[in-house]
């Protein structure tokens, strides 16, 4: 299945464009998607290491708040991406000097009372934040052209297909490398790395700042699709919702969580149009099935899939 | 029957020789370590000769374990010291300790248990060779050349693409063992290395780990409760009871001491039948 990654890959961007060509208004949904996809695949490194972050909002809404102070002076895309980007890092570095001494529940409400902290500043620090109204962020351009509406949403999905499949590799080739794989070994057995010389803390410190230095990519390209940040970006709700894709997208793969995503995303716009209220109705039944039948989540089942046409 | 003889016979003089006169390589002196009432450890003292195979005997509960988890850095002695190539470890981190070319094996196999054997080895061997690599695979060639090299030794090829928590007792043990010697340490202390491993296997397996310990200079310490294997190849016997050594010597000596036949022999003996 690892094998057939690169042409699912290609498969699936093939896909993802083929529909924003032909359904315009399902371009912005699936930007952010993608976007979300970046966020969820950190979280999918940190639950190979056993551990569920309940925070990881923050590093998007920190990626998305630079671009919105940002963007007025440097408008540029190619700019505040990588500023963005490494702050988020940077943060990520920060708090997880202090949180990766934690485990599971300790480390999980950790994450999410971190969060929690940043969200109430965003909230509280009107005169910079400008509170729950949030910032609009200024149109910015790519490369020095100020493209106009339709470009510059092809230019954003564009943007973020390329860093999904970027950071898709990276991670990829890092879950495979001796760091990825005892990053899975805290997970079963922490001592025993210990034991062998390894520093688990630095390990998981590692793909902690990984997954932040995602989360503020997602944040960016978020901040510049919707034009708008507020604190509901670092909600503990937002987080919960990239665990929530993680899980149903699935652990299994660097794949799943953009088909989690995706399909959140299209079900979130679909539901949200046919039965008003009751989307999220939708999205519960939606993961209780995962759970219940498809612990693998969508890229399990599509794995299953794929070996049953092979075989 | 004559067969075996003949191998123990050329064990005894290949592997059994008296304690090389090198000097000490672990100094443990007046370790003390209680666990509420319980003294685990109430004065040890011992010197591990380098090169030498030391093995420890004595009744469950005697604290044997205990002295490998204070030696290694997991637990901390209340009182005492460990000096280790003339230099004090006693507190280090287990991973300062692993670093200073002492690597353990366990009681209960501490395997990675989502991970196949191989990746398991692959993983110890990597520890050695530094991890900070996040790109090349860990899988890559000479890693996967080395594990499956180790893995023959151990008799475990037949077993390397298997997950490791669906092995048998004595599978684990081995491949828990097989990743500390991954390790290419110095110093290697066993707990109970071959507990588990079925009594057909058990010599055989001995013996390949004894070759591969001394083909590499490798002082052991070994926690064992079989005494044939103890006879063969411990070069001393150190006697543990009630966190006290209470016997050290040649295995020739310390195992006919009626003292210690009555103590321990005749506990683990029963163990062991
Ligand atoms: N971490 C611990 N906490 C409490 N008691 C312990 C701990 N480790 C060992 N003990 C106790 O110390 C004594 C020695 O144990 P151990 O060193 O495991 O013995 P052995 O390996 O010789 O069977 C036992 O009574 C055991 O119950
Ligand atoms: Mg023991």
């Amino acid at each position: 299945m690892r094998r057939a990654e690169p042409l699912l890959a290609l498969a699936g961007a093939a896909a993802l464009v083929g529909i924003a060509y032909a359904a315009p208004w399902l371009r912005f949904v699936l930007t952010i998607a993608l976007a979300k996809g970046l966020a969820v695949l950190g979280i999918l490194l940190l639950l190979k290491a056993g551990q569920v972050s309940f925070g990881h909002a923050m590093y998007a809404a920190v990626g998305a708040y630079v671009v919105a102070f940002a963007a007025p002076g440097m408008g540029e895309a190619l700019v505040l991406l990588p500023l963005a980007t490494g702050i988020a890092g940077l943060l990520g570095l920060v708090v997880g000097l202090f949180i990766t001494r934690y485990r599971e529940i300790f480390f999980s409400m950790l994450n999410l009372a971190i969060s929690m902290v940043l969200y109430s500043m965003l909230e509280k620090f009107y005169a910079i934040t400008k509170g729950t109204d949030g910032i609009r962020v200024a149109p910015v351009t790519f490369a020095g052209l100020s493209p106009e509406r339709e470009s510059a949403e092809w230019a954003m999905f564009a943007i973020a297909l390329l860093l999904a499949f970027g950071f898709g590799i990276v991670a990829r080739l890092y879950l495979a490398s001796p760091m990825g794989q005892a990053l899975a070994g805290i997970k079963t057995r922490e001592t025993r790395l210990e034991f062998m010389g390894v520093p688990a803390r630095h390990v998981l410190l590692s793909a902690y700042v990984f997954s932040a230095v995602m989360a503020g990519a997602a944040g960016a390209i978020i901040a510049m699709t919707t034009r708008h940040v507020t604190p509901l970006l670092a909600y503990w709700t937002t987080s919960g919702e990239l665990v929530f894709i993680a899980i149903l997208g699935g652990a299994g793969g660097v794949l799943g969580p953009f088909l989690g995503a995706a399909a959140y995303e299209l079900i979130r716009v679909h539901a949200a149009a046919a039965f008003a209220d009751l989307w999220q109705l939708t999205l519960g039944i939606a993961l209780l099935l995962v759970i219940l039948f498809a612990p693998g989540g969508l890229w399990g089942v599509l794995a299953r899939l794929f070996r049953r046409v092979r075989a | 029957m004559s067969a075996s003889d003949d191998r123990s016979a050329e064990g005894r003089e290949g592997l059994n020789r008296p304690p090389p006169d090198q000097g000490v390589m672990l100094e443990a002196r007046g370790l003390r370590l209680a666990f509420g009432g319980v003294r685990a450890a109430d004065g040890i003292d011992l010197s591990v000769m380098r090169g030498e195979f030391l093995a420890i005997i004595g009744p469950n509960g005697a604290g044997k374990t205990t002295f490998i988890n204070m030696t290694t850095g997991y637990l901390r002695p209340q009182a005492g010291s460990i000096h280790h190539e003339g230099e004090r470890i006693t507190g280090l981190s287990p991973r300062a300790i692993v670093r200073r070319g002492i690597a353990r094996s366990f009681q209960l196999p501490q395997l990675f248990t989502e991970h196949t054997v191989l990746e398991n080895a692959a993983l110890a061997i990597a520890a050695r060779l530094g991890i900070w690599s996040p790109l090349a695979p860990l899988l890559r060639r000479e890693i996967r050349e080395e594990a499956r090299e180790l893995l023959a030794r151990f008799g475990l090829s037949a077993i390397e693409e298997s997950r490791a928590d669906t092995l048998n007792e004595g599978a684990r043990k081995l491949a828990d063992i097989a990743m500390a010697v991954a390790l290419k340490p110095r110093l290697l202390l066993m707990d109970e290395p071959t507990s588990g491993v079925a009594a057909s296997e058990k010599m055989a397996v001995v013996e390949t780990l004894a070759r591969v310990l001394r083909d590499a200079a490798v002082t052991a310490v070994f926690v064992e409760h079989d005494m044939d294997v103890v006879a063969r190849f411990a070069d001393r016997v150190a006697v543990w009871s009630q966190g006290r050594i209470v016997a050290l010597g040649p295995p020739a000596t310390v195992l006919s001491d009626p003292e210690v036949q009555r103590e321990v022999i005749g506990v683990s003996g029963a163990i062991h039948a």
